[in-house]
């Protein structure tokens, strides 16, 4: 991911960030030009309550540049509270726990790094929610 | 009035006991655990930096104090761990937070006292009448160099605190610096570990500036140690805020809540900010709590609050300091915690 594509999408990976369409209140996630539900185009901003259930998941143990070190970890698809679907890691987690229905909640992370001298990219990742 | 409206923390999931620190040094754990009153440390996952922990106990704060994140005039990030050498933390988080762009940001340092140096400008900043509101973080990964004594208590946890002047949880009574020009503790630019002076750390260091903060403190204030209900002073471990409390005539009851480092570390500049959030949890109102930092090089912020009837009705909007030090814990091995924290070498 380059330098300018991180920084446009700081809004939904920093603070979930998502668009809800002023006509019919549908929400996007990422935010969308175009509302899916009736062709709108104005939207207000708001953001995701970061709180959802897991609804599928999997454990990626060869993993691709740049995230080898942190393998194995899992992936998920985790449906917001707010009724969008959003794919993300699920880390502070023990794997063989992991189970879907599970309650997540979002944690701003480290997701990768341009290497030791590069940008380092921040998003939302999802962690087991236990209360802390 | 000025104080704190919200407060909030976060520690990592993983720890790392003395032992296992031990065993590859050749050291002698039970001589440290009883030397130090340091028994396990905290550790960040490989995910987790200052901005991170700083971000999750923004939010923390934000949930207790219900505010409009936008009403925050200042974030100030004190860390000596900040993810870039050029590059603010303060805007990553700002912006994580929904604050941004009407904000000022600062990133300090100040060893282990740029947590409190946040705390003293944003409450000042507020009680001038400059903004409504003003948030405070003091977060580390501390750097310990493989095999140093240090390696046993740097840990990772961040404390954060919105200032305000309406539904205050804490007000500030008072405030007193003490600082001198003292090389106790250093990292050089590029370096990746810190130095220090050994035991030249504990008496003309760490002992001569809180003793001279609390000192100055009490004179002006007219306050004597019996008169606090609550006491927090920067921890390095365990040993030396209780041998300090000891000898400024404050007794175990009063330090006894805001001491987190016996199983938390040292979080250097989280330190005694987490040791008031811990506090805080379980104050009642109208107490007196009289909370010193230190930072290497060297000094001191005291500050006097009294806490409100408005800590109780806020207090469980967010979760407890020793909820987070207690539950959802993972022991790491040692080769483990070396992998996290970057320690093996591998090729570019």
């Amino acid at each position: 991911m380059n330098v300018p594509r991180h920084w446009r999408e700081t809004p939904e990976r920093y603070r979930m960030e998502a668009a809800k369409c002023r006509k019919c209140g549908k929400i996007s996630f990422p935010a969308r030009l175009i509302c899916p539900a009736c062709s709108n185009k104005v939207f207000d901003k708001t953001n995701l309550s970061g709180i959802g259930k897991l609804l599928t998941y999997t454990i990626i143990r060869t993993a691709p540049e740049g995230f080898e070190d942190i393998a194995p970890y899992a992936v998920g698809i985790v449906e917001m509270e707010e009724g969008v679907r959003v794919m993300g890691q699920i880390v502070d987690c023990d794997l063989v726990n992991l189970k879907t229905g599970d309650k997540l909640i979002s944690k701003f992370r480290r997701m990768n790094e341009e290497g030791k001298t590069g940008l380092i990219m921040y998003s939302y990742k999802f962690v087991p929610d236990v209360g802390i | 009035m000025v104080g704190i409206i919200g407060y909030g923390t976060q520690i990592p999931r993983y720890r790392i006991k003395v032992e296992e620190i031990a065993k590859v040094w050749g050291a002698d754990a039970e001589a440290l655990k009883q030397g130090l009153n340091l028994y396990e440390k905290s550790v960040p996952a490989p995910d987790e930096d200052c901005a991170t922990l700083s971000v999750g106990a923004a939010k923390n704060a934000l949930a207790r104090a219900g505010i409009d994140p936008a009403l925050i005039g200042a974030v100030y990030v004190g860390s000596e761990s900040h993810p870039y050498a050029v590059k603010p933390t303060g805007t990553i988080v700002s912006e994580a937070l929904g604050i941004c762009p009407y904000v000022h940001t600062a990133d300090l340092e100040f060893a282990c006292k740029a947590g409190t140096e946040g705390m003293f400008i944003a409450l000042h900043l507020v009680k001038t009448g400059v903004m409504k509101c003003a948030l405070a973080i003091g977060a580390d990964t501390s750097q310990g160099a493989p095999g140093d004594a240090l390696e046993y208590s740097a840990s990772a946890g961040a404390a954060a605190f919105i200032m305000g002047t309406e539904n205050i949880v804490a007000e500030l009574l008072d405030t007193h610096c003490y600082m001198t020009d003292t090389p106790d503790f250093w990292r050089r630019e590029n370096a990746h570990y810190p130095e220090h002076g050994g035991r030249f750390t504990g008496k003309p260091a760490y002992q001569k500036h809180v003793f001279g903060a609390v000192e100055a403190i009490l004179e002006k204030t007219g306050m004597k140690p019996k008169d606090f209900d609550y006491l927090i002073f920067h921890q390095p471990n365990g040993k030396f805020p209780v041998q300090a409390a000891k000898q400024l005539g404050f007794t175990e009851a009063q330090y006894r809540y805001g001491l987190l480092t016996p199983t938390l570390g040292n979080t250097y500049s989280g330190s005694s900010p987490m040791g008031l959030a811990a506090t805080l949890d379980e104050a009642g109102p109208d107490q007196l709590i009289l909370l010193v930092s230190y930072g290497s090089g060297a000094g001191s912020d005291a500050f006097v609050f009294r806490t409100t009837k408005h800590l109780l009705k806020n207090r469980d909007m967010a979760p407890r300091v020793r909820k987070q030090l207690n539950e959802h814990l993972k022991y790491l091995e040692y080769g483990e915690y070396a992998k996290f924290r970057g320690k093996i070498l591998k090729p570019e």
